[in-house]
């Protein structure tokens, strides 16, 4: 591992406050998981603290160690952990305290915000009972007391008409109302510190900006100390004081937010940073022109497409995409955006065939996707490729990483077998995959690898059209940037014209040529990539822009001021779309 | 304290977000329920195909009990007379008419309806079910937590064992140990029957026929207590075997919820173990558990057959096994249909049960 | 990867050993138990000949009729039945009827189970939902009833030992086949969903090269588990059947619901072995076969799956992801180990 800044004194250096009023303090924590593969160091030394009203961040990949030290703040470990160290609460050291201690210490000192809204609250409870429920844990309340503390939560985390809705389920509020109400949850004894599990990385980026702003204005007006666990750069810059980078169950680096991103010092840091895309900063249209068109024939071209879901039962069906109009010419990358339910995906699978067109006109290849026949499209198929968005889940488990490349071979060509394996060699080599990997099972290879893999089954035949869902965003930031690059790469060297979906515009702004935005089905905005991105022409794509957090704390406070004053104008005007 | 966070929320862009408004009320659970009702015409009249042309392969009900009493002239009379020879789709069509106006065939044994079969033996069934289920419940649920939320230590690994021998035990024999033990041996309680008091019961006036209750307004204690002695038996008998599938499922699905995000964020403001368990958890749980429940009551009803046989409860499970001794098909046919029709009453109920405490259906 | 690994990775692989590799304490406990019971059974039905002192339908030997209902004695260990049966040989040889009812019947079941089940969830459409109606139809009626029903149409009632077999066995398939059915089907409707059989449609596989290649296999991985829990149904529906007079006659093979059958009016009046000893067999036959599946179940789901502490010994891994993916190293191909 590279040279890290040694964390057992890192607290001492770089923290402003002093170890004694800070509200948590973290010493060479170390915890230790049972596995069937043997002990496994989640943690292996991680100090920190935090202060009064300070938001830490915690950054790092999947296997850093980040939530399994956040989980040690609350004393939630499963008991096949083991952690040593110790972790001062409010003068309690968490990792020893009996477990009545323990219970009394969770929702009155220290809470808990999770990642996923929807499976963090009882499905069956209302959200009032459930904040209350939090009272009750801390001493006898009324029921009338326990309701009206509930509905000021809510009201706090800006819920709307909160004593109405304090009666409501969770299944009837929003995903971003539904954060407010976990973080009203949270709030409801107001603990000195909240531990945020990566709170806007399940939310849409606009919604994630109001998750956002509601967890800095609760730190501004209470003095909340926040430990924000997360992934992305741009969380960070957006929101943290402070940020600790840990890697592999180690503290690789402590410094304040300014400092660490103009200069990182940790060597993991800095390609940490380097990972992060950032539109404009690698853009594949910078060299286009937004008159002329360099591509070649029109290989997709969708016409007032419409795709309807039917409803079940009697219930009204559900238009995914409603009048869509967009071509993709041969060599060409067509970046499609937009958040969840707007029906990006939907076109995805309709011009592969899995999903049905209902309305319009839709040719692929040539081919009227509105009449859609197994049997007379199947000889097309071999000319569009897929790549799906769960590297685990798009492999066989049963068949090696060979077989599963061969499969499109297998298929369309009567190859012999030895030519079929050169094939298959050749593929992995283009994708920048060992060969001696031919022979392992999907589950044997790590997100990264799989989706190389899952790259060259795609282009197994030489495909014009390459159609890949989300490819990336399953994946570490920096495995992403690896993926990215060797995408643009064979791209380049193949020539397919290739329709790109992501929720993430940094990234469709590295690969994409022309952009089409979608909202709820609808395309708002179509354009050559820069030329979207730097002038957006409507509100929604100037919000999703806008709501988009750069890893950059200067540049991001002025980017939040300038999207507050959007918003604001937008309100005053009454801008609809 | 109570201040606003400046993000109107007209502006939430989630397609989900009908703000201010909750969703329609009401009238999703009344389509659920009318098309949980319909759906139990189908599997009823599937059942009832299945059965009747299953029973009719080998031939009339008239052969299968008579052959060999009767001489053959006798015997095809009879069989011309009661109709068994015309063709088996215009006997099946009457047979359904038949069904349909609530006639389900006369015994061939006894010559009784038997309609009135279930009149006389069904609150006996009814009233050995309800005893069970009281049983099963109350060893069922709480036991299923406490397994859960001790999973693989101890406690949890003996409840375990307990839970497959209950269901591991076929009911006479669980009923023969119980009989050796409480009956011959140790002579607390009686062996057979449902009272000794069966003529001041059925001498009430209107007897509900659930022996319990009568002895209630009879208001006698001493043939309440003998009612109790003699439902103890076949109640735990018939009560283990479903406690066993209760506890299983309890246990199960508790373990599910209790690994959900949303008991850890319970536990992350504090609240205790017992009331995450038994609230937070076990409420989730409770739909899933309800629905399986429900499916229980076939295994129910088949246990009862075997109940009431061995300690001769004369309800609708003796009297089948007693149609089936004399081969009088006709009975058999008559409540092998009318267990199928309650079945799948029951389930329907059930259903309507577990959509009720799921607001995700109610609202 | 040499090819000796690779082999011993497959054994490692099969079910039930790679359970037992898996189990830990009082999982593993369940689990042995379970195995030594259902070892027991196979072995003693296997052995019956060599077992047995005497024949399942005799009564007599060369000094004579064995009387009825005799205690258990040096010569009739286990007593005799009220038929002057020696109950010790009639339970050994019921172990034979047992074990081919439940062959006969769990190996037929779990053919037309599985094939209805991919057909119906891979298609779907109008044959999936008659399939499921009547399947559900069937789920929902009383098992015992409906073998009832079943072995009148085969039998009429009893009959030879293979007749009687088969009957059991046709009867309990009946009531099995929904079972499997439901099971598989779910699982083909959940696969059909997952990307790599989407992917396998991208690319232009037929419908029968994604049942065969990419559903069967993936939607069979529970098989073993319910195999194992059915086998344990059987054993108590030919029971209940035997006990209802509806098994087999004790001429033509040994049943324990019969001889339980027979037991019912000798425990009212104190004699026990009758009774006791067949039941006894079938507690735990079923018992053992029951741990063995239920082990399996819990083993095979993470969530319930109970885990060795972290402690000193014990090999180390450098992060929780390096777990799922140990040949990653070294190949500089990520920053991370991911």
């Amino acid at each position: 591992m590279s040279e890290a800044v040694n964390a057992g004194d890192a607290p001492e250096n770089q923290n402003p406050t002093s170890a004694r009023d800070a509200v948590l303090t973290i010493d060479r924590l170390k915890v230790t998981f049972a596995t069937d593969a043997g002990d496994v160091h989640a943690v292996k030394d991680v100090s920190l603290s935090v202060a009064p009203g300070e938001v830490v961040a915690i950054v790092g990949e999947s296997g850093s160690g980040k939530t399994v030290t956040a989980k040690t703040i609350l004393g939630l470990l499963p008991e096949t952990a083991v952690s040593e160290g110790a972790a001062i609460l409010n003068g309690q050291d968490v990792i020893s305290v009996s477990a009545q201690q323990m219970r009394q210490i969770r929702g009155r000192d220290v809470s808990m915000v999770f990642q996923e809204p929807s499976t963090a609250l009882n499905p069956v409870f209302t959200v009032g009972w459930q904040i209350a429920e939090g009272l009750r844990a801390h001493g006898k309340v009324s029921r009338k007391e326990a309701r009206a503390r509930a509905i000021e939560a809510l009201s706090k985390v800006g819920i709307p008409d909160p004593e109405h809705r304090v009666d409501y389920y969770p299944h009837q509020f929003s995903g971003g109302q539904k954060q407010r109400v976990v973080i009203a949850a949270a709030l409801a004894l107001n603990p000195g510190l909240i531990v945020a599990d990566e709170p806007s990385t399940a939310l849409d980026v606009t919604v994630q900006a109001e998750i956002l702003e509601l967890l800095r204005d609760l730190r501004d007006k209470f003095g909340t100390s926040i430990v924000l666990i997360t992934h992305n750069m741009g969380v960070v810059a957006d929101l943290a004081d402070r940020v600790v980078v840990m890697y592999q169950g180690d503290v690789v680096e402590v410094a304040d937010v300014k400092t660490l991103f103009a200069h990182p010092k940790d060597e993991y840091t800095q390609k940490l940073l380097g990972s992060v895309p950032r539109i404009g900063a690698n853009s594949a249209s910078a060299t286009l022109n937004v008159k002329e068109n360099p591509f070649g024939e029109v290989l997709v071209e969708a016409k007032d497409l419409e795709i309807e879901y039917p409803g079940r039962l009697g219930k009204s069906s559900f238009k995914a995409v409603d009048k869509v109009n967009f071509t993709i010419s041969a060599g060409e990358v067509y970046g499609l955006v937009g958040e969840s339910g707007s029906g990006k995906t939907t076109i995805g699978r309709t011009i592969a065939g899995l999903n049905r067109a209902t309305g319009g006109s839709l040719k692929v290849l040539g081919y009227e996707m509105l009449e859609l026949k197994e049997r007379t499209f199947k000889p097309l198929r071999k000319d569009i490729g897929f790549v799906f968005q769960d590297p685990a889940a798009s492999f066989n488990p049963h068949l090696t990483i060979a077989e599963c490349i061969a499969e499109p071979i297998t298929i369309h060509e009567k190859r012999s077998a030895q030519d079929g394996l050169a094939r298959v060699r050749e593929l992995m080599d283009a994708v920048q995959l060992p060969r001696h990997f031919a022979d392992r099972y999907p589950h044997e290879l790590s997100g990264g690898q799989r989706q190389r893999a899952s790259l060259a089954r795609a282009l197994a035949l030489n495909p014009k059209l390459l159609i890949a869902d989300e490819p990336t965003s399953a994946l570490d930031v920096s495995v992403q940037a690896k993926v990215l690059e060797l995408f643009r790469e064979i791209q380049a060297e193949f020539g397919f014209a290739a329709l790109f979906i992501s929720h993430d515009l940094a990234v469709v702004d590295m690969l994409a040529h022309r952009v089409g935005v979608l909202l709820r089905g609808k395309l708002v905005e179509e354009g050559v990539g820069h030329q979207i991105m730097n002038e957006p022409k409507h509100p929604y794509t100037r919000r999703l822009i806008g709501s988009l957090p750069v890893p950059d704390p200067i540049q991001q406070a002025e980017r939040r001021e300038r999207h507050r004053e959007m918003l604001r104008e937008e309100a005053l005007g009454n801008v609809g779309y | 304290m109570t201040s606003m966070i400046d993000t109107p929320e007209g502006q939430t862009m989630e397609p989900a977000a009908t703000p201010g408004k909750p969703k329609k009320q009401g009238l999703g659970l009344g389509r659920y329920i009318l098309i949980r009702f319909l759906l139990i015409f189908p599997t009823i009249f599937i059942l009832v195909t299945m059965v009747f042309f299953l029973m009719r392969i080998t031939g009339d009900p008239i052969t299968a009990a008579l052959a060999g009493r009767l001489p053959p002239d006798a015997l095809a009379e009879r069989i011309a007379a009661a109709g068994y020879d015309r063709p088996i789709i215009v006997q099946y069509f009457e047979y359904l008419g038949n069904l349909i106006r609530g006639d389900f065939g006369t015994t061939l044994s006894d010559n009784t309806p038997v309609t009135q079969v279930l009149v006389n033996y069904g609150s006996a069934t009814l009233e050995l079910a309800i005893f069970a289920l009281i049983v099963a419940f109350l060893i069922g649920i709480p036991f299923g937590m406490i397994s859960a939320y001790k999973r693989d230590r101890l406690p949890d690994a003996f409840l375990r064992v307990f839970a497959i021998l209950c269901y591991a035990t076929p009911i006479f024999f669980a009923g023969l140990l119980l009989k050796l033990v409480f009956s011959v041996w140790l002579g607390w309680l009686p062996v057979a029957g449902r009272t000794n008091y069966t003529a001041e019961l059925e001498g009430l006036r209107a007897p509900t026929g659930l022996y319990l209750l009568d002895a209630l307004r009879a208001g006698n204690g001493t043939i309440i207590v003998d009612v109790l002695e003699h439902a103890a038996l076949p109640a735990i008998a018939l009560g283990l075997l479903t406690a066993g599938v209760f506890l299983r499922l309890v246990r199960t699905n508790v373990i599910g919820t209790l690994g959900a995000q949303y008991v850890e964020a319970g536990r992350s403001r504090g609240v205790s173990e017992y009331r995450l368990v038994t609230k937070h958890a076990y409420k989730p749980a409770l739909i899933p558990i309800i629905t399986v429940m429900g499916l229980q009551m076939a295994l129910l009803m088949g246990g009862a057959v075997l109940t009431e046989t061995t300690f001769e409860w004369k309800g609708l499970g003796f009297k089948l096994a007693e149609y089936l001794t004399a081969r009088d098909f006709v009975a058999v046919q008559g409540i092998v249909m009318l267990l199928a029709v309650i079945v799948a009453l029951t389930n329907f109920i059930v259903d309507i049960i577990a959509a009720l405490i799921d607001p995700r259906v109610r609202y | 990867m040499s090819n000796n690994q690779n082999k011993s990775a497959m054994w490692k692989r099969l079910p039930i050993i790679s359970h037992y590799r898996k189990a830990v304490g009082l999982q593993k406990g369940m689990l042995v138990i379970g195995l030594f019971l259902s070892g027991l059974f196979v072995l003693t039905a296997a052995f019956a000949p060599l077992i047995a002192p005497f024949g399942y339908a005799q009564s007599a030997d060369e000094e004579g009729r064995f009387g009825a209902q005799e205690a258990p004695n040096a010569e009739h260990i286990w007593g005799t039945t009220v038929g002057g049966y020696d109950v010790f040989s009639r339970v050994v040889w019921g172990t034979q009827t047992a074990l081919m009812v439940i062959v006969a019947a769990v190996v037929l079941s779990i053919f037309a189970g599985v094939i209805l089940g991919l057909l119906s969830g891979y298609i779907g459409g109008w044959l999936d939902k008659v399939i499921v109606v009547i399947a559900d139809a069937i789920y929902a009626f009383p098992a015992l009833l409906l073998a009832i029903v079943m072995a009148i149409v085969i039998s009429g009632g009893q009959s030879s030992m293979f007749g009687g077999i088969m009957a059991a066995a046709i009867s309990i398939t009946v009531v099995f086949i929904p079972q499997y059915f439901r099971v598989i089907r779910a699982e083909t409707i959940r696969l059909k969903a997952e990307p790599f059989v989407e992917s396998a449609k991208v690319v232009g596989a037929s419908n029968v090269r994604i049942m065969a290649r990419h559903i069967f296999r993936n939607a069979t991985r529970t098989l073993p588990l319910i195999f194992t829990l059915n086998a344990s149904e059987a054993i108590l529906t030919l029971a209940g059947l035997g006990f209802l007079g509806f098994g087999i006659e004790p001429t033509a093979a040994a049943e324990w619901g019969y001889d339980l059958n027979r037991a019912m009016a000798d425990a009212t009046s104190g004699i026990w072995w009758t009774g006791v000893f067949p039941g006894l067999a079938i507690v735990l036959t079923v018992l053992g076969l029951t741990l063995v599946g239920e082990s399996m179940n819990d083993l095979n789901d993470p969530r319930i799956r109970g885990r060795k502490r972290a402690g000193k010994n014990g090999k180390s891994r450098e992060s929780t992801e390096a777990a799922s993916a140990p040949a990653v190293h070294g190949t500089g191909m990520e920053i991370t180990n991911e």
